[in-house]
C-alpha cells in the first residue's frame, strides 16, 4: 500500500499536523500547557511520558475528540476550528486506533471495517468488502472476517481496529497506547503490523510505552509530562543523551 | 434396568425431600379441592347458576363508550363483554403508543448536555414515578377534566369543537363513497414507500449512494392521497357538533374518562420508559461513539448504525415490562368508570348476574392473554435488534 495522500485537497501547508499554543483545562486542572508541534508528512512520531501527562489528550485534540480552551491545530491544511464540517472533513481523513478497541459489537469483522466506506464515503457495498478484505489480509485476519468481535483475542481485535481505520485511506494515524490492554503475548502481532504500516510512509502519532518500537520506527520521540512537551528528539539522541533529568529519570524507570 | 439399580443408592435426604414434596402436593390439591366443592355448595345455596349460560341473556344496562355497535335492550352480556374488551384494547394501545413516543423524548432529554433541558426531565422523572397512579388518574379527571366549564358556557374550538366537563365534541368525518379512491390511494402510497425502500437500501449497495427516502415517502404518503381526494371532488363531509339545550347533538365525543386514564396511562408509564430508555443509552460505552466519531460519521448516524442497534437490546426486555404495566393499569379505569373491561365484565356485569367464578376467571384469562401476546411480539422484536454476538 502507498501513503493514499492526496495533495487535491485546498491549501497545504506542507505540514501534516499543525499544533501551536494549545492549551487545555478539566476545570481547574490544566491537562495542556502551550503545546508547539509541527508533524511533517510521512512522519511518524512517537509519544511517551508518565500517565497524566497529556499525551492521550494531546492525541485526542488532532481529530477533535477532545474540545481545547486555546490554541490552533491545523491537520492536513483544515483548521479544526468549531465548524462541524470542518471538523468531519479531518476525522475522515484521520484514523484512530483505540486502547480499549472499541469495535462495534453487534456488527462482524467485515461489517465493522465496510461501516464507515458505506456511509461516509458512500461506497458500493461489494467494494467496501473487497477493500476490507485486502486490509483483513493484510492484519493477517481475512479468516475471520464473519465473525463477530467478541469470538477474537485482544490481539485480533486490535488489529481489525487497525484495518478499520485503514479502510477510510486516512493520510495519518492516531494510536492511543494500542498495545496497553493487551496480554503480554498479544502485544507483538499488533505492534508488528504497526511496524509494516511505518514502513508504507503514512504519517502516525503514536502514545506508547513500547521502547522497542520508538527505536526500530518513530522518526522523533515526544517526551511529555505534566501537560508540557519536555524533550523532543531522534530515537538515538533520545535514548543516549537525554536533556532533560525528568527524561532521564523516566526511561531509567522504564528501562530498567 | 440402570435406573432401577440406581433407586436405593438414591440418599436417605433425597427420600425425605421428595416424600415431603409429595405432601405437599396432596396439601395443596385438597385445599383447592375443598375450596372448589365449598364455592359450588355456596352458589347452589344462594340459587346463583353457575356455567357460561348467562352469556347469551340480555344485558340491559347501558355503556358509555361503545366501539362496536351495543343496545342496552337487546345486547348481550356477550356482547357487552366485547364492548368491553374492545375499550381496553383502544386505551391500552393508544397509551403504548404514545408513552412509548414520550418516553424516549423524556430519556434522551435527560441525557441532553443542556442543563435546563436534563433537569426537566429529570424533575418530571422523579415527581411522575414516585406519585401513584390512581391518585394520577383521579387528579386528572377531577382536577383537570371535571372542572372544565359546564355545557352552557362550553368553550369553541376553532373548526367547530366544543370542550367542556362532559367531554371533547369534535366534528365528525363522514365518508362519501368516492373516499374508498383515497383510502386505496394511501395503501399505494404507504406500500410503495417501502418498495421505495427496498430499493433505495439495494442501490445503496450497488452504487453506494446512501438511501434518503424521506420525500418520497412524504410524496406517496401525503401528497398522493391528497390529489386523490381533491381529483375525486373532495369526497369528505362533517357532522358538526351543536350545543343543545340539554346536550350536544352531532359529532364524535371523546370521554373525559377515557382522555383522563390515557393521558394517565401515559404520563405515568413515560416517566419508567424514559428511566429504561436512558439506562440503554448508557448501557452503550462511550468509546462506542468515540470510534464511530473517530471514522468520520455525523452524529445523526452514529446514533443510528452505532448507539442505537447497542442500546435496544438492553431497552426491550424491561420495555416490554413496562407495555404489561400499562395493560394491567389500565384497569384502575374502574376508579373514574370508564367502560374498560373491568369496569363493564368484573363489574357491571359480575354484579347482574353474580357469577363471579366465571366472569373472573374470564376476565383474568383475557390479561394473561393480552400479556403473553404483548411478550411475544416483543420477543419476536427483541430477537430482530438483538446481537448474534457469540
Amino acid at each position: 500500500m502507498t501513503n493514499p495522500s492526496s495533495g487535491t485537497d485546498g491549501e497545504k501547508t506542507g505540514w501534516a499536523v499543525e499544533i501551536s499554543a494549545l492549551n487545555k483545562w478539566y476545570g481547574d486542572f490544566h491537562v495542556l500547557r502551550d503545546i508547539n508541534l509541527t508533524v511533517a508528512r510521512g512522519e511518524r512520531i512517537v509519544i511517551c511520558g508518565p500517565s497524566g501527562g497529556g499525551k492521550s489528550t494531546m492525541l485526542r485534540c488532532i481529530n477533535r475528540l477532545e474540545d481545547w480552551q486555546r490554541g490552533r491545530v491545523v491537520v492536513d491544511g483544515k483548521d479544526l476550528t468549531d465548524d462541524p464540517k470542518q471538523i468531519l472533513a479531518v476525522r475522515r481523513d484521520v484514523g484512530m486506533v483505540f486502547q480499549q478497541f472499541n469495535l462495534f459489537p453487534h456488527l462482524t469483522v467485515l461489517e465493522n471495517c465496510t461501516l464507515a466506506p458505506i456511509w461516509v464515503r458512500h461506497m458500493p457495498k461489494k467494494d467496501a468488502e473487497e477493500l476490507a478484505m485486502r486490509f483483513l489480509r493484510r492484519v493477517r485476519i481475512p479468516e475471520q472476517a464473519q465473525k463477530y468481535p467478541v469470538r477474537l483475542s485482544g490481539g485480533q481485535q486490535q488489529r481489525v481496529a487497525i484495518a478499520r481505520a485503514l479502510c477510510m485511506s486516512p493520510n495519518i494515524m492516531l494510536f492511543d497506547e494500542p498495545t496497553s490492554a493487551l496480554d503480554p503475548e498479544m502485544v507483538k502481532e499488533v505492534l508488528d503490523t504497526m511496524v509494516e504500516l511505518a514502513g508504507d510512509g503514512i504519517t502516525m502519532l503514536v502514545v506508547t510505552h513500547e521502547m522497542g518500537f520508538a527505536r526500530q520506527v518513530a522518526d522523533r520521540i515526544i517526551f511529555m509530562a505534566e501537560g508540557q512537551i519536555v524533550e523532543i528528539n531522534e530515537p538515538k539522541a533520545f535514548f543516549e543523551h537525554p536533556q532533560h533529568e525528568r527524561t532521564r529519570l523516566f526511561l531509567q524507570q522504564i528501562l530498567h | 434396568m440402570s435406573k432401577m439399580l440406581q433407586l436405593p443408592l438414591r440418599s436417605r435426604q433425597q427420600w425425605a425431600s421428595i416424600a415431603l414434596q409429595a405432601a405437599l402436593v396432596v396439601v395443596i390439591g385438597g385445599l383447592a379441592y375443598g375450596a372448589f366443592i365449598n364455592a359450588a355448595d355456596n352458589l347452589a345455596k344462594a340459587h346463583i347458576a353457575s356455567g357460561f349460560r348467562f352469556w347469551d341473556n340480555t344485558a340491559g344496562f347501558d355503556i358509555s363508550q361503545t366501539l362496536i355497535g351495543y343496545s342496552p335492550s337487546t345486547s348481550t352480556f356477550g356482547r357487552a363483554f366485547w364492548v368491553g374488551l374492545l375499550n381496553t384494547l383502544l386505551v391500552a394501545s393508544l397509551g403504548i403508543v404514545l408513552a412509548t413516543a414520550l418516553g424516549f423524548t423524556i430519556g434522551i432529554a435527560r441525557l441532553s448536555r443542556n442543563w435546563l433541558v436534563a433537569r426537566l426531565a429529570g424533575g418530571y422523572v422523579e415527581l411522575i414515578r414516585n406519585v401513584p397512579l390512581l391518585l394520577q388518574i383521579l387528579f386528572w379527571y377531577n382536577a383537570v377534566l371535571k372542572s372544565l366549564p359546564d355545557l352552557h358556557s362550553s368553550i369553541s374550538i376553532s373548526g367547530g369543537a366544543f370542550l367542556n366537563n362532559r367531554g371533547l365534541f369534535l366534528p365528525r368525518p363522514e365518508f362519501a363513497d368516492k373516499f374508498d379512491y383515497v383510502a386505496a390511494a394511501l395503501v399505494f402510497g404507504i406500500v410503495a414507500t417501502l418498495a421505495v425502500r427496498i430499493w433505495a437500501r439495494r442501490r445503496q449497495e450497488r452504487t453506494g449512494q446512501p438511501p434518503r427516502t424521506l420525500s418520497f415517502a412524504f410524496g406517496l404518503i401525503v401528497v398522493l392521497p391528497l390529489l386523490v381526494f381533491f381529483a375525486a371532488g373532495a369526497p369528505l363531509s362533517f357532522s358538526f357538533p351543536e350545543v343543545g339545550r340539554f346536550n350536544i347533538r352531532g359529532g364524535t365525543e371523546i370521554l373525559p374518562e377515557f382522555a383522563a386514564l390515557l393521558v394517565a396511562l401515559t404520563i405515568y408509564t413515560a416517566a419508567f420508559i424514559a428511566e429504561v430508555v436512558r439506562a440503554g443509552i448508557l448501557a452503550v460505552s462511550q468509546g462506542q461513539t468515540e470510534a464511530a466519531q473517530a471514522l468520520g460519521l455525523r452524529s445523526g448516524s452514529t446514533l443510528r448504525l452505532v448507539v442505537v442497534p447497542q442500546a435496544m437490546r438492553v431497552i426491550v426486555p424491561p420495555l416490554t415490562s413496562q407495555y404489561l404495566n400499562l395493560i394491567k393499569n389500565s384497569s384502575l379505569a374502574v376508579a373514574i368508570g370508564y367502560p374498560d373491561l373491568v369496569q363493564v365484565f368484573a363489574g357491571s356485569v359480575l354484579n347482574i348476574t353474580g357469577q363471579a367464578v366465571e366472569v373472573i376467571a374470564i376476565t383474568m384469562a383475557v390479561y394473561l392473554f393480552l400479556s403473553l401476546v404483548t411478550s411475544l411480539l416483543m420477543n419476536l422484536y427483541g430477537r430482530t435488534v438483538g446481537i448474534v454476538e457469540r
